[in-house]
């Protein structure tokens, strides 16, 4: 039984059918896939949902696959951390840490999106996918692609960091880099998807692709024992992850699985490439292009296709957007591996900065629920943090050298570390 | 010389298949009435029910966003190009032969991820 109703224009509003297509041919506005709500609260409700297994196809009449998934049945449903730590270090009382640096297969929520892009490449009978990626996008198609048995081309930026590029090929995709930014890998990109007859996850399968990013915000309100969280704050590349956890919200109220809320949703940019969070915060109706300059390469996109829809978000939800420069990245990178062991990726202290600066600026009460997400992995982008952080200390195997460095360490540690040679004289 | 505006793909089988055509309007709005009488059928494509430019449809004087300089009351002198640019570029719009990029600045051209 299908729930999809078809594709519809998000501008003018004109019905398309349920095809690899994305762009409406006679408004050029962006096509979104639409539901039969009424065929879902028949099947979908908090009971039958918690029978199923701990993926995102547990929400699977909200995903746009008419099949059952074929590629990445066991994604999903990461880990909803009560921080305390940081929500301490933030002055904060209630905040969460959404982590999907490790989500399966590639540490990354790319995970998510590729799985219903790739399922639906298979019901659309494509043998080869393929993708334009800053990085974490690539490692998704490459893994999920191998492991779903499709051939797959992908197209990233010449420079990407080491960790993204060995994490694509290491599959045995084929990976092209541009020499250009990654605006011009997804110009060549839509040449490419017109003349070749590929299923492209972020061009011809956008649509589709992009409904994956509802599960991040299905599975925050489930794990919140069904209820919403007073603000969400959200990274933004393209802006689209914003919008559908919006959309994710909205369907779960109109499905009667939450009770209607009051939901602030948050934008965080890189300073360096900011067209979303400047927009909102001058008030200017559309945004500027800006050319990308940022250690946070994951969302460097200078003309974000949903930047319109996401300002559209945070304006309606009473949200606000603010953005983050280098040092603070790196800064809200480290807060977060210090306070709660989490080791993120640029995009990550991007979020992470930025809660920071809409709680001092009061955008978040300290008195109220806050999520943020966590979305990336930061094995991935070591070399934003390899000169922020301590080198090892080299000794030679001797006790004495060790009890020297022990006194070094000591001196130098403000307490809180525990006496461990004074009390701990057991071996194990 | 008069103004002239690059017609995208999508938009030619309106124009006879022309990728340029010379206009005499002195400004955006009454350039979008001109190209209605010579191509009917070409406003409703490029403004909504108000009228006004639909927000993924780019209007470019010289490479300049007219919502960077007077939007639709933004001045055409002598010699100036328009460009009409789709901001989500499908796959389908595009050839490598007939490329809508021309020498555009390729900043202009929503993108995905």
């Amino acid at each position: 039984m299908s729930y999809i109703k078809g594709l519809v224009c998000k501008e003018c509003g004109d019905d398309y059918p349920k095809e690899p297509l994305h762009v409406c041919e006679f408004c050029f506005g962006p096509l979104e896939v639409s539901y039969n709500y009424d065929e879902i609260s028949k099947s979908l409700n908090r009971e039958s949902i918690e029978k199923r297994d701990h993926n995102l196809w547990r929400y699977a009449e909200l995903l746009p696959i008419d099949e059952p998934p074929l590629i990445g049945k066991e994604v999903g449903f990461t880990p909803l951390i009560k921080a305390d730590n940081i929500a301490d270090a933030l002055g904060l009382k209630e905040l969460y840490v959404k982590n999907d640096s490790v989500c399966f297969p590639t540490l990354s929520f790319k995970d998510r999106v590729v799985s219903v892009a790739l399922s639906k490449a298979k019901e659309f009978r494509f043998n080869t996918v393929a993708c334009a990626s800053t990085g974490n996008l690539a490692n998704a198609v490459s893994s999920l692609s191998t492991s779903g048995n499709l051939e797959s081309f992908i197209f990233i930026p010449y420079d990407l960091e080491m960790p993204k590029i060995v994490g694509s090929t290491v599959y045995g995709t084929n990976l092209i880099g541009i020499n250009g930014s990654y605006d011009d890998v997804n110009r060549l990109c839509s040449e490419i998807a017109g003349k070749f007859g590929w299923g492209f996850v972020n061009i011809n399968l956008r649509p589709y692709y992009a409904e994956g990013s509802k599960s991040l915000g299905f599975e925050i309100m489930e794990q919140l024992g069904w209820r919403v969280p007073q603000h969400i704050v959200v990274p933004m590349a393209s802006g689209s992850l914003l919008t559908k956890i919006w959309k994710s919200i909205k369907e779960f109220e109109k499905l009667g699985l939450v009770d209607i809320s009051e939901t602030k949703i948050h934008g965080a940019q890189a300073t360096g490439c900011s067209p979303i969070s400047t927009a909102v915060k001058n008030d200017w109706e559309i945004f500027k292009p800006q050319k990308a300059n940022t250690i946070a390469k994951s969302l460097a996109i200078g003309t974000p296709a949903d930047g319109f829809y996401a300002m559209s978000v945070i304006k309606e939800s009473g949200g606000w957007s603010d953005d983050a420069t280098d040092e603070e990245i790196v800064d809200g990178i480290k807060l977060l591996a210090e306070t709660e062991g989490i080791f993120t990726e640029t995009a990550g202290g991007v979020t992470i900065a930025v809660a920071k600066k809409l709680i001092d600026e009061g955008y978040i009460p300290r008195n109220e629920s806050v999520v943020v997400c966590i979305t990336g992995n930061g094995l991935k982008t070591q070399d934003a943090v390899e000169n922020s952080v301590s080198k090892p200390e080299i000794i030679d195997p001797n006790l004495d050298e060790f009890e020297e460095l022990y006194k070094t360490i000591k001196s130098n540690d403000q307490g809180g570390i525990h006496d461990a040679v004074s009390k701990n004289t057991h071996t194990a | 010389m008069m103004p002239s505006v690059r017609i995208p793909t999508p938009l030619r089988r309106l124009t006879g298949e022309k990728d340029e055509v010379a206009i005499t309007a002195s400004n955006i709005s009454d350039l979008i009435e001109e190209l209605e009488s010579q191509y009917p059928g070409i406003k409703e494509r490029l403004c909504d029910e108000d009228g006004n430019v639909r927000r993924f449809i780019n209007l470019y004087v010289n490479n300049e966003d007219i919502r960077f300089l007077k939007g639709p009351d933004t001045e055409l002198q002598e010699n100036d190009i328009v460009s009409i640019i789709p901001a989500i570029a499908g796959g389908s719009f595009i050839n490598s032969n007939t490329s809508i990029y021309w020498k555009f600045d390729i900043s202009v051209i929503m993108t995905y991820k």
